[in-house]
């Protein structure tokens, strides 16, 4: 299976209905797909934060939301993670690609590589780690219930390796 | 006027429209002049009001109204082209500004040094309106009846009323608001 159509399919299976995004050369072809899509409200932003700002109030209006990101991304959206998201308890399907992972050809990309995890934990917020195409669209579903059961940001890491 | 004169003034006449409302003290002057299970009190992270506004005003038929503050936009204001590319009809974007960061402390912004209003017509905004302080009278149903997405920059003076902190929890707040939304 491509990968970028299993991250696609799981987005799909998952419910998600308004997707914000920034773009990552990995997740150009998953973009695509989700800007064609009819069911799924698109817009692009132009910081990860505020793509977290459109997203809590997409959630309070009865959407289900999730953010295409770089990794690099989670460093400028942390307080709107812990005083918007935490505070409220608000769910958003956080698809990172993770760069500065096995593979990495630009040295620029592995301290916020390195840190993305430990922010991730920092801010107790859960993640996962698919290998393939075939765990990610078994496991983004089922972390997409985790977050609406507790009301919790989640975030699915996926390695250079993935693509 | 003052900034709670002026969130007076579009409370008294708002009635069925959804309000997201700014961190510190424009929340609480809000809710000190009006509460309403219409109205989402931000209690953290500053700049996101009309990021908020954007995502509830894309998932409702309702009209949102976001009161929003110079400092606050001047941290997001990439949020000014994404609202004007997404072009919501229903989003009425209220920027009260006091040219200061008034909830710590009435440090200066930038905003004395160019005009909000202007940006918001440069970028291309159909709808804007400017209220200015000295004038004090505003139909701001002539603004709820615009063709949106509109941009309302409001002069205030600085300073925060003698108002107490929001008696409610953030969930009581996110839960009473988003049955408002569903009704």
């Amino acid at each position: 299976m491509d990968s970028s159509q299993s991250v696609y399919h799981a987005l799909k299976k998952s419910g998600i209905d308004l997707i914000v995004s920034l773009p990552c050369v990995n997740l150009g072809k998953v973009m695509e797909m989700v800007e064609c899509d009819s069911e799924i409200i698109h817009v692009p932003v132009t910081r990860e934060e505020e793509g977290f700002g459109i997203c809590a109030g997409a959630f309070m209006g009865g959407k289900r939301t999730g953010i295409l990101m770089q990794n690099s991304g989670l460093g400028n959206s942390v307080n709107a993670l812990a005083s918007l998201f935490e505070l409220y308890k608000i769910p958003v399907l956080m698809i990172m690609s993770h760069r500065g992972t096995e593979g990495e050809f630009m040295s620029a990309q592995i301290p916020m590589g390195t840190a993305t995890p430990k922010v991730l934990d920092a801010l107790g917020i859960q993640y996962f780690n698919p290998k393939t195409p075939e765990e990610a669209l078994k496991i983004i579903p089922k972390a997409w219930q985790i977050a609406e059961t507790r009301g919790t940001p989640i975030g699915i890491l996926l390695d250079i390796k993935f693509w | 006027m003052k900034r709670i004169d002026a969130i007076q003034k579009i409370s008294s006449q708002l009635e069925n429209e959804l309000v997201v409302c700014n961190i510190g003290f424009p929340s609480r002057e809000l809710h000190h002049v009006k509460d309403s299970n219409n109205h989402f009190y931000m209690l953290g992270s500053m700049g996101l009001a009309s990021s908020i506004g954007l995502g509830l005003a894309m998932s409702t038929n309702k009209k949102v109204v976001v009161i929003d503050g110079d400092g606050s936009v001047l941290m997001n204001m990439g949020s000014m082209v994404t609202v004007y590319n997404q072009s919501p009809d229903n989003l009425i974007w209220v920027v009260l500004d006091n040219e200061c960061y008034g909830s710590t402390g009435s440090q200066c912004t930038y905003a004395s040094s160019f005009n909000l209003g202007d940006v918001a017509e440069a970028i291309g905004f159909k709808s804007t309106y400017s209220f200015d302080l000295d004038t004090g009278e505003m139909d701001f149903k002539e603004v709820l009846n615009s063709e949106g997405p509109v941009f309302v920059h409001f002069k205030v003076e600085p300073g925060n009323a003698d108002v107490p902190v929001i008696p409610m929890e953030p969930l009581e707040i996110r839960d009473r608001f988003m049955e408002s939304v569903k009704k």
